[in-house]
């Protein structure tokens, strides 16, 4: 039954927004811009699809690695969120 | 300062269950008598109100801690039941702990080496009362899986399906299986195992959640109430408790004496229900128990739960003091602002000031003319004095009129003066329901005469109020700090924008609007002396340039506008009067419909003020204002153009009546004709459709073909009916300039009194309910003409056939069941929006949302990180005005000679 099921690109659908794994010298710079730790930022969960498609890119992505994502945005055009990686 | 010492505070709270021993431990006194009080109405010793829990009459000592009615604290008895009850609240766990353990050996169902690798991480979180995600997700694992084994891995026994048979009834394969059975096997369920379903040991036993014992709460929880006529009448928690000892008492006796099983497993499962009841009165599948009158008892989840219930009623919602709700009545000549206070209710609300060295002698006169200074004219006394007495302890002085003088005399720096209000203290008003921020904003106090609060009719639209018997209610600020925050956050002035929209919601409301048209529509004439009384409530330099005609001097309507214009304003704009029909190309401020607004210098040059320019929600010329300048200037700009509304509208007169829609005969003659052509062509779209020739619109079937045809020739007709009446009525017709001005109703009101109602529909459609294959009676089945599905060809003045008249009931009808089916949900979901964000904050660096333990909910607010009340329209810039400001005359230009 699922192995029928034709595999998608979730990130090629429209209302998926761009994901980026972000380096971390970037995630460094990033909570002293926002002044804050890294458990306080919006979690993802390791194994949500995005992920994964990440994950065939960049390898394993281990829990506690910052992604930064890329929506459309009614009020600013563009608006940037990070989510830092945790369990499953 | 009161409240500043901190006794204790608090580090940790910690949930558990009560054991059997704790609650004979905490209990003063064993119940066993289901009665309250003797013939003399004394409590009896052991019965429910015995003096052990408490007192609750005035006289009488506790027999526990010996103190009087207040001194007293109210102490737990208990009841020993004679067989174990399930608790209801723990029906769930019950199941659970069931389904999970051996039902001969008491294990988990699990191998000791499948377990223990989560002991770790649960120790972790649950001896330490911290559940997490990860630990309720373990337990859950467990016990689900647990619960699957038909063999006990440790003992090797059989295991059968637990069943639940709501409320409380558990069997196994079939058989029911009592609480004592379930307790005994709860007791055997090792203590080391309790942490894999959730149970921290050191708080809790499974077999607790059995009850032997019963807790009976004190008698201050539950007050016997005297009424007038000296009769007595038990809270309903007594009641149940009375049914409890009463049943447990049979029970007991039956045990004793041997009776037979069946009898004892009656009583068991009576007593099961009243405890159940007892706890919670709505379980599902029980019936209610009610009181002697049918009305069902208020037991301990009823007493909590809901909206009425301990939380939402008295520990979320308090009440105040220094507060006052009266009937609201509109006053134009106070300033938005303001507020008028009858002297009534500035008489009991009182500022607490400090004596100083500075304000001694003030304040002395004030405490002098005591609570209630005589004179015409309204002057502040004073309610209290508050002292320091020699041991630090606060006093709360009265001031009556015949001690005033005494303490006036004897006032020293460092008391407090309660002082009566007066006009200029801070107050905040507000009218429910409080859905915005708007809702609750600061005033400065007038007391005035007579019995209601008045403001200023620009303030209308963010309280959503009118004058229909509103009341709305005024809360007087006692702290600097909290006034001086209410006057910078929460004054009128800087609420006239709405962050909702981004644009004014303060102003021109009806009359102003009416009045502002009046004013400078065609800019027309007015002598001095008419120029004097319209301004007489307008605070203005001087008046403009006369304009001098056979000798005469006069002043434009404009000019007189110009007035209250900030000097440097500058704006150009379409008035609402301008609809665009009739005119082949805009010639700008040409109009001669002078409906186009330039403003030039503060000077209005040409164009209407109407709706458009300083209408609540719609005012350009507000919007810009409010925007540009100052939230002070702003204000002082409604403040003048409702004066200068109110002095228009007060010199010319304004009435309207029926007449205002008064058309020629020929013109009833031509709406006639409009009318029976639509008719016609309606018959002629029925008559093809039955014919089965009735070309069907692309996806649509010819049934909907035919409804929309007749919808749209019907209503194309109504609109064309409203277009010839329309031409006779002129912008001289006061009915019309309401309309038109945007001040109230519109011109399809004025059509549908008249010349044609039009179409009524139920749901978006022609009406077609009522009888089998017709709306009424009086047609024939399969009907399908308009008059049969709720047309209505009459106008209003003309007034409607029964027929017609039914079916605008039904239209109207909807109208009504539609706005109170959305006031509840629209206030549900508000509720849940504002649990959901009550404690969220922008921060200071950078706008990020941050809840209060900083977890980022929103990286910038509103993903711009824009204030929307400072917004155009939602729009963080207003690029046209700029380029106006900017580029001038040659923007103007390039933008009228098409984009």
């Amino acid at each position: 039954m699922v192995s029928k099921m034709r595999k998608i690109n979730v990130m090629e659908h429209e209302l998926v927004p761009e994901h980026h794994l972000i380096s971390e010298e970037e995630e460094k710079k990033l909570l002293q811009d926002l002044g804050t730790e890294k458990e306080s930022l919006p979690k993802i969960k390791r194994n949500d699809p995005a992920i994964k498609m990440l994950e065939r890119i960049y390898g394993p992505i281990r829990p506690g690695r910052v992604i930064k994502i890329i929506r459309k945005s009614p009020t600013s055009g563009k608006y940037i969120a990070y989510r830092v990686v945790t369990e499953e | 300062m009161m409240g500043d010492e901190i006794k204790k505070r608090i580090n940790s709270l910690n949930f558990a269950l009560l054991s059997p021993d704790e609650i004979r431990k905490m209990s003063a006194v064993k119940v066993t008598t289901a009665d309250t009080y003797d013939e003399d109405g004394f409590p009896l010793d052991r019965g429910l109100m015995d003096l052990h829990m408490g007192v609750i009459e005035p006289g009488l000592r506790c027999k526990t801690c010996n103190g009087k009615v207040d001194e007293c604290p109210g102490h737990f008895g208990h009841i020993e039941l004679a067989m174990p009850v399930i608790h209801v609240g723990f029906v769930k766990e019950i199941k659970d702990i069931l389904d999970a353990t051996c039902n001969s050996c008491g294990r988990i169902k699990m191998k000791d080496e499948e377990l223990e690798v989560y002991r770790p991480i649960l120790e972790k979180t649950i001896l330490n009362g911290e559940e997490t995600l990860e630990s309720t997700s373990i337990v859950n694992r467990i016990i689900d899986e647990a619960a699957q084994r038909t063999v006990c891995p440790h003992c090797g026994a059989e295991q059968y399906k637990i069943t639940l048979d709501k409320p409380t009834t558990f069997r196994e394969n079939g058989r029911k299986l009592s609480a004592k059975e379930i307790r005994e096997r709860f007791e055997r369920i090792p203590d080391k195992d309790l942490i894999f379903l959730g149970i921290n040991p050191n708080s809790a036993r499974p077999e607790w959640m059995i009850l032997t014992v019963l807790p009976v709460p004190p008698v201050n929880v539950r007050p016997t109430i005297t009424l007038e006529t000296g009769e007595r009448s038990e809270d309903d928690l007594t009641h149940k408790l009375v049914d409890i000892i009463r049943i447990n008492q049979r029970l007991r006796d039956s045990k004793d004496s041997g009776a037979p099983q069946l009898i004892i497993e009656d009583l068991w499962e009576l007593l099961q229900y009243h405890i159940t009841t007892y706890f919670d009165n709505q379980t599902s599948g029980l019936p209610p128990a009610r009181h002697r009158s049918g009305r069902p008892l208020k037991t301990l989840v009823q007493r909590l739960k809901g909206k009425e219930g301990r939380f939402r009623s008295n520990l979320s919602g308090k009440r105040v003091n220094f507060s006052a709700r009266t009937v609201i009545s509109p006053e134009p000549f106070l300033s938005i602002n303001e507020v008028g206070v009858p002297e009534e209710a500035a008489r009991e609300l009182t500022v607490p000031i400090p004596v100083t060295p500075f304000n001694i002698e003030k304040l002395r006169e004030i405490v002098r003319r005591g609570p209630n200074p005589k004179g015409e004219k309204y002057l502040p006394g004073a309610n209290y004095v508050i002292k320091q007495n020699e041991k630090g302890m606060r006093q709360r002085i009265l001031i009556m009129e015949k001690n005033a003088e005494e303490i006036a005399n004897k006032l020293e720096p460092g008391w407090i003066v309660e002082r009566q209000l007066m006009d200029g203290d801070v107050v905040l008003f507000n009218r429910q329901p409080s859905l915005h921020r708007m809702s609750m904003m600061a005033h400065r106090v007038r007391v005035m005469k007579h019995r209601t609060f008045r403001f200023n009719l620009a303030v209308c639209p963010p309280y959503n109020a009118d004058f229909d018997g509103d009341e709305m209610n005024l809360h007087v600020l006692q702290s600097e700090e909290a006034k001086a925050e209410a006057r910078i956050l929460m004054a009128v002035q800087e609420h006239i924008r709405s962050p909702r929209f981004g644009g004014p919601i303060i102003g021109g409301v009806h009359d102003h609007i009416t009045g502002m048209f009046m004013l400078t529509y065609m800019n027309p004439k007015f002598t001095k002396e008419e120029t004097l009384h319209i301004l007489s409530y307008v605070k203005y330099d001087k008046l403009p340039d006369p304009v001098i005609e056979n000798g005469k001097e006069y002043y434009r309507g404009k000019d007189i506008f110009s007035l209250i214009l900030p000097k440097d304003l500058n704006i150009e704009y379409k008035s609402k009067i301008c609809d665009g029909t009739g005119c082949k190309e805009c010639v700008f401020e040409k109009c001669p419909y002078d409906a186009y607004v330039m403003i030039k210098e503060g000077r209005l040059i040409t164009g209407t003020i109407d709706e458009k320019s300083i209408g609540a929600f719609k005012g350009i010329l507000l919007d810009k204002i409010s925007r540009d300048y100052p939230p002070d200037v702003a204000a002082q700009f409604i403040d003048n153009f409702t004066r200068l509304a109110v002095g228009v509208i007060s010199f010319r007169g304004f009435t309207t009546g029926i007449d205002d829609t008064d058309i020629p005969e020929e013109t009833k003659i031509q709406v006639d004709l409009i009318l029976n052509d639509a008719i016609e062509a309606t018959k002629t779209y029925i008559d093809a459709y039955q014919r089965g020739i009735l070309q069907p619109s692309p996806g649509k079937s010819p049934e909907e073909t035919l409804e929309d045809n007749i919808m749209r020739v019907l209503s194309d007709a109504q609109k064309k009916a409203g277009e010839i009446a329309s031409k006779h009525l002129g912008l001289e017709n006061p009915s019309v300039i309401m309309a038109r001005s945007g001040a109230r109703a519109s011109m399809l009101n004025l059509s549908q009194v008249a010349a044609n109602i039009g179409q009524q529909a139920v749901r978006g459609r022609r009406i077609n309910r009522g009888y089998l294959g017709r709306t009424l009676p009086h047609f024939r089945k399969g009907d399908l003409g308009a008059y049969a599905h709720g047309y209505v060809r009459s106008s209003y003045k003309k007034g409607l056939t029964p027929l017609e008249y039914f079916f605008h009931a039904m239209g109207g009808r909807e109208g009504l069941v539609d706005t109170a089916v959305r006031t509840s949900r629209s206030g549900y979901m508000q509720r849940r929006l504002i649990n959901a964000l009550e404690d969220l904050k922008v921060t200071d660096n950078d706008g990020i949302v941050i809840d209060t333990t900083d977890n980022i909910i929103q990286f910038k607010y509103g993903e711009d990180g824009i204030d929307p009340t400072r917004s155009k329209g939602g729009k963080p810039v207003d690029f046209d005005s700029i380029f106006q400001k900017v580029l001038g005359e040659r923007y103007l230009s390039a933008k009228r000679g098409g984009k």
